[in-house]
């Protein structure tokens, strides 16, 4: 009987559901991370003055360039500094 | 066997056949087997023991037919190959052998050492192992078919990944099988020789490029050349091999007429090889993680060798390795754009035309976008030669004629805005369109063709993208 051998990373496709939604915003700290695309600042802003009137703690983020991942330390900072992240992905 | 005789022999082997008086003789007063390669009913004068899956062939090394085995206690004494009367009476211990024969006749090749037979028998022994997991197929499933379905194939036919051609593959390198060559992105997966010599066979890969497969693995994976975001990026380009050193002429590379195109084995198998590393090892798939807009037709794979008869030095040297070395060079590349100049016999003007060409990559009023690699053809070529030009000259030369006004109205912030030429004119300052060791120039193509082909890359380089990356092979 033929058999061949598997060429792919063998890495069984690992089903993550995503985390629990917060209940509320109250007390939460929010990161707005800029990924260094065209315009995302303008996106973040208007977000930034949205969330701060509502109440809510915003800290800012920024990644050197979108065509390379986060560097492992701004990884570790918003891990350990924000609540929740929002990403401004597209041009 | 622990004690005794032990003869090879296979039907289409005249010698073998000649000495079966000889073996009638020896097996009535000697403990002796005699192994059947091929078809054990052909001797019925004998007791046989049926060796057609060749696995005690293997077992005593054997390569040629007949061959005669001394063994005591378990141990091998003596051996001789094809039929010599001397010889056979001393390792038979019998005397008078086979009177009516010459006294000396060379055999055959044995079945065992025959193309594929060795490593089929390699494999089977267990001498070989490989860690990949193996995919069995029902007995009337298609290989190539099971291929496309397990989704490994670049939308191309591919050669199925046997133990067999794995093995063959393998042994084109000293390295072993499990050495990690580094993590492959996106799933930074730890890519070992062996994954690498999988995607070589489906590639259709010759063990003999297998090296310069595995030059271009380690090339992509350094991460100055960025191939995360390669893989991701939106514009159109891929990861392009160009191979300069003796292995060009050893494995038959092609740098003359049709040298960016297809028909040359190396050069369309090598770049594929490391396009399915990528896509299988990983998992960098087209509308998944490789977010192209367009791709190009290159992304099937990209590898040519440079043309190393010219007065030029070679793209190897330029970075920094002896021409005695062979290399792999990787940059990011888009589809080439031609650049046809029939009328320029100086360099200056030549100068002038190819700068004009590659004003226009990217946008026409972009600059600090992509580099580029500029293929000057031999006919191109000979302008600069005959004028004593060197390549230094050449690539400082089309840096200055490919200078741009800069626009400094903040207005005028959009690109087709920088297009307009009265803005334009009033500019005082001039700017690069590419940066310095942005542009690189290369010789290769066929001998007719006042041409020269660019090659943009990534619009992401240097600190913030990509860089080429050279490994000596």
């Amino acid at each position: 009987m033929q058999s061949l051998l598997d060429p792919t990373g063998e890495i069984e496709p690992v089903i993550r559901s995503p985390i629990a939604k917060p209940d509320t915003l109250e007390g939460k700290t929010l990161g707005l991370l800029d990924i260094s695309k065209a315009k995302g600042d303008i996106f973040l802003d208007r977000l930034e003055e949205l969330f701060s009137d509502r109440g809510v703690k915003v800290r800012r983020y920024k990644k050197p360039t979108f065509a390379k991942p986060a560097p492992l330390k701004l990884i570790q900072e918003i891990t350990k500094e924000v609540d929740i992240v929002v990403e401004g992905l597209a041009d | 066997m622990k004690d005794g005789i032990a003869v090879f022999v296979k039907y289409d082997c005249p010698t073998c056949l000649m000495v079966v008086p000889v073996l009638e003789k020896i097996q009535k007063t000697v403990e002796m087997k005699v192994f059947v390669q091929d078809y054990p009913e052909k001797f019925p004068s004998l007791m046989v023991d049926d060796d057609r899956e060749l696995a005690d062939s293997y077992d005593y090394n054997i390569e040629i037919v007949p061959t005669i085995v001394r063994i005591e206690n378990g141990a091998e004494i003596e051996r001789s190959v094809g039929w010599e009367r001397s010889s056979w009476e001393r390792i038979s211990q019998t005397k008078a052998l086979g009177n009516a024969l010459p006294s000396i006749r060379p055999g055959c090749g044995s079945l065992s050492v025959e193309v594929g037979i060795a490593e089929r028998l390699a494999i089977k022994s267990g001498e070989v192992k490989f860690s990949s997991r193996k995919i069995t197929l029902g007995s009337l499933e298609d290989d190539i078919e099971l291929c496309f379905e397990k989704s490994w194939t670049d939308g191309l036919p591919v050669v199925p990944p046997t133990e067999e051609r794995v093995y063959r593959m393998l042994k084109g390198t000293g390295r072993k099988g499990d050495e990690i060559l580094g993590m492959m992105p996106p799933n930074n997966i730890a890519c070992t020789v062996e994954k690498v010599a999988v995607n070589a066979v489906l590639a259709g890969c010759k063990a003999e490029y297998f090296p310069v497969v595995l030059g271009a693995v380690e090339a992509v994976l350094e991460p100055a050349f960025c191939l995360h975001g390669l893989i991701a990026t939106t514009w159109f380009s891929g990861p392009m091999v160009i191979v300069n050193g003796k292995i060009r002429k050893t494995i038959g590379m092609n740098w003359k007429g049709n040298v960016l195109g297809q028909g040359n084995r190396a050069n369309a198998t090598i770049g594929r090889a490391l396009q399915l590393t990528v896509r299988n090892v990983g998992g960098g798939k087209p509308r998944e993680v490789d977010q192209s807009t367009f791709g190009s037709p290159l992304k099937f794979g990209f590898c040519f060798a440079e043309d190393e008869s010219t007065p030029w030095t070679t793209l190897a040297e330029d970075r920094g390795f002896n021409r005695d070395k062979s290399t792999v060079t990787l940059f990011s590349a888009d589809g080439p754009i031609g650049c046809v100049d029939q009328n320029s016999r100086d360099p200056d003007s030549l100068i002038k035309s190819i700068a004009g060409s590659l004003k226009i990559v990217n946008h026409v009023g972009l600059a600090n976008a992509s580099d580029a690699v500029v293929v000057i053809g031999p006919e191109h070529g000979r302008v600069f030669d005959e004028a004593g030009w060197t390549k230094e000259q050449a690539v400082e030369a089309l840096h200055q004629a490919t200078k741009m006004s800069e626009v400094s109205d903040l207005k005028m912030t959009t690109l087709a805005a920088k297009l307009d030429d009265s803005k334009a004119r009033q500019s005082k300052s001039m700017i690069n369109k590419f940066r310095k060791n942005g542009l690189t120039l290369i010789r290769a193509g066929g001998d007719a063709g006042l041409f020269s082909a660019i090659i943009p890359g990534w619009l992401m380089k240097g600190e913030t993208g990509t860089e080429p990356i050279t490994k000596e092979i």
